[in-house]
């Protein structure tokens, strides 16, 4: 089962490297893993995705709570929550391609972020099912470059992970 | 007051209370050795090797229950002690190992002995830091002892730039009184509900079982362990960690579990009802295979690391705290309530529990013409009269020290369980010594394990440390030589130590005495003298039968209750 794992970190250096290196030693798999600092610059917000049984995901938060510089830690797995992802794609847009390409745009509400002759850089913003969905629908060969930033993820409502 | 980044370190250890540290100089920790050399409250011990420093630190902590501390140069002075931060770690012993660095501005310039010992380290420490300015030198300090000591203790690495000691360089020291981590407090207590619900578990058992491990002994919390099993009268059990825990000599008592545990304990554990499990992991060299452990049991498991909990093994009652603590609170309220089982039951459940123990599963030859490791150690138990410390290395000997000296308190069997490190015992021992200077310290090894520390013996002759060193010498490595015999169809590979020292005569060249005892009859002769020999160090090497095995044996991926025992067990006296 897919779960998401959120928490705040120390800002300090070596942070990440303490939560990545602890998922590679204990064989934790990991999907994506993003970090920024938030809103109070001694904090790191990080947020995990990994797959695993209901008791390995509860290991897993465990063992990254147990970490001396994680402040707070939620698993988002029932909780209600909103999650987003970005891509930036460069597609090869020529001639019947750039409309054919402009219409997907349209459909998925990305937008365009860069244009020349010959391609396209599109922004694609949502779930990470709606960026796999539109990669699927562009034929492969006129993809150049994929970048995702892999999800972030915050509960509804009243609740907030906080200090 | 003014001082310099290694001033304002000894002044740290100082405030502390650190008593020794062990090091080895180099250059990225000159600073501090010459600051260690205006002072004299902190007492430095010259190893011959990072890891014997961070071995004997770890043998002080375990025998006193206080941080060890090690001083070691940057590069492969701080590779050197990874071992012994590995072995620390998986052990939950707290150490503080300070490491030097090469100066700021060369930190990623591949400067001469730079390594990067964060990065290395950070898998087998509790934590660690690279001091960033000499403001937060001290803070950093104390952080590290805080860490190191509370909830589950381990090892802490202080990475300290050169230029951070620098004597040019002084600011005014304050060591903070207290200190507060947002992202660390360690859970005391267990709560309430939890506990009244252990209670409930406990006292509805009809085959209770108490499974105790080295938590409890890091815990200090021996005294409640032992006054809660006497009061409910249970059978007790130790891991290899928790030897001393709970007295040995103690009726209720059934030894040891585990791979190379008593028959009675294993199949108590196969057939307990409900398993009572405090400071104790859920090791695999406890569980065997995963899936028939403790296959009927009802599990109330006491850890201070709520990422023990359930780990390995489903719990029905989890308590996150301090074992002392919680123990503490189910005995008020064992006494408030005077609740009790079944004594019926748990009279049949002893009755059951003898008929095991009458098959006598660690019995061994004793008429043998050839010296039997069991009865050495045997032996040096009843001489010592049980108070001795004991180290030791890893392998059969170390089964054979864990099964045969009885270990009546706490902190008294000091052995690398977790990670299993040969070469640990004598450098323990020596940091046993530096601990409590007259107390009788054994230092159970093989001739393979004593092989990978032998050059603190010279740091031994330097100190005049002395204590006895029982070679337990089958010319292989043992634990190797029988699981190649039972699993490997007695394919000895690499398992045959050829082209061994004279023991003797390379302890004599370090200024130690030597002693060979080749029979049976002279056994407890030369471990009477080398007992009364308090000024020297030393070196018994037994010649022992090159054939004995440990028994009984959980083999891989067996349950508790298919032991393999001694085949030939009947025909000893």
């Amino acid at each position: 089962m897919r779960h998401i794992i959120s928490l705040l970190i120390e800002n300090e250096s070596g942070a990440l490297s303490r939560v990545a290196g602890l998922y590679s030693a204990r064989g934790y798999n990991i999907e994506s893993l993003t970090v920024a600092p938030t809103d109070d610059p001694s904090l790191s917000r990080m947020t995990i995705v990994t797959f695993g049984s209901d008791t390995v995901v509860e290991q897993i938060a465990k063992q990254t709570d147990k970490l001396i510089d994680v402040v707070r830690l939620v698993t988002y797995t029932e909780t209600p929550h909103v999650e987003r992802e970005l891509m930036m794609v460069k597609l090869r847009a020529i001639g019947a391609q750039r409309e054919e390409a402009m219409r997907l745009v349209s459909i998925f509400r990305a937008k365009i972020v860069d244009v020349t002759d010959s391609t396209y850089v599109v922004e694609v913003t949502g779930d990470s099912g709606k960026i796999d969905a539109f990669l699927g629908a562009v034929p492969s060969e006129q993809i150049l470059e994929v970048v995702r930033s892999g999800v972030v993820g915050i509960a509804r409502g009243e609740s907030a992970l906080k200090v | 007051m003014e001082l310099s980044g290694a001033e304002i370190l000894f002044k740290c250890l100082e405030a502390e209370e650190v008593e020794y540290v062990f090091g080895y100089p180099g250059g990225a920790v000159l600073h501090i050795y010459d600051a260690l050399y205006k002072q004299d409250t902190v007492k430095h011990i010259l190893v011959r090797h990072e890891q014997g420093a961070t071995h004997a630190a770890d043998g002080y902590s375990r025998a006193t229950g206080r941080p060890g501390v090690c001083l070691v140069t940057s590069g492969p002075g701080a590779t050197n002690a990874v071992t012994g931060l590995a072995t620390a770690y998986t052990d939950s012993i707290p150490l503080v190992v300070i490491t030097g660095q090469v100066a700021q501005p060369m930190i990623g310039t591949d400067a001469f002995q730079e390594c990067d010992i964060i990065g290395i380290s950070r898998p087998c420490v509790k934590h660690n830091f690279l001091v960033d300015s000499l403001e937060n030198l001290a803070m950093t300090v104390k952080k590290a002892f805080h860490i190191a000591t509370t909830g589950r203790p381990g090892p802490v690495v202080i990475d300290i730039p050169k230029n951070l000691t620098d004597p040019n360089i002084t600011i005014p020291f304050d060591y903070p009184a207290d200190i507060e981590m947002r992202s660390y407090k360690p859970a005391i207590s267990g709560t309430q509900g939890d506990i009244q619900r252990a209670v409930d578990l406990l006292v509805s058992a009809k085959k209770p079982m108490i499974y105790a491990g080295g938590g409890v002994i890091l815990g200090e919390a021996s005294t409640q362990l032992t006054a809660l099993g006497r009061e409910l009268g249970y059978p007790v059990t130790n891991t290899l960690m928790g030897l001393g825990c709970y007295p040995a000599s103690d009726p209720q008592f059934v030894g040891m579990l585990g791979m190379h545990g008593t028959y009675e304990s294993n199949m108590a554990m196969h057939e307990c009802d409900v398993l009572l499990a405090v400071g104790a992991r859920f090791d695999d060299r406890v569980t065997g295979q995963i899936d028939t452990f403790c296959p009927h049991a009802r599990v109330i498991h006491i850890d201070v690391d709520p990422a023990n909990i359930a780990k390995n093994f489903p719990v029905e009652v989890p308590i996150v705290g301090d074992t002392k603590a919680v123990l503490e609170d189910m005995l008020a309220l064992l006494s408030e309530t005077n609740r009790r089982a079944d004594p019926d039951a748990i009279a049949h459940w002893w009755d059951q529990i003898k008929s095991w123990q009458s098959i006598n599963s660690y019995n061994y030859d004793r008429n043998s013409s050839l010296i039997k490791p069991q009865f050495v150690v045997e032996k040096y138990c009843e001489l010592t009269e049980g108070q001795a410390f004991v180290t030791s290395d890893v392998g059969q000997h170390q089964m054979f020290a864990a099964q045969f000296y009885r270990f009546d308190h706490p902190r008294r069997w000091i052995n690398s369980g977790g990670l299993g490190t040969m070469g640990f015992g004598l450098p323990a021992a020596m940091g046993v010594r530096f601990a409590h200077p007259d107390a009788e310290i054994g230092c159970v090894t093989g001739e393979g394990s004593i092989q990978m520390c032998l050059q603190e013996l010279s740091t031994c002759k330097q100190y005049g440390v002395a204590f006895n060193i029982l070679n337990l010498n089958n010319g292989y490595l043992g634990m190797v030589r029988q699981w190649q015999e039972f699993t490997y169809e007695s394919r000895y590979s690499s398992s045959y130590v050829d082209a061994l020292p004279d023991f003797v005569g390379l302890v004599e060249a370090y200024g130690h005495v030597g002693m060979v005892i080749d029979k049976p009859g002279d056994v407890e002769g030369a471990l009477r003298e080398a007992i009364a020999m308090k000024d020297r160090l030393c070196f018994l090497d037994f010649r022992i039968d090159t054939e004995e095995n440990v028994y009984p044996m959980i083999e891989q991926g067996k349950g508790h209750h298919e032991m393999r025992l001694n085949p030939r067990r009947s025909e000893f006296a």
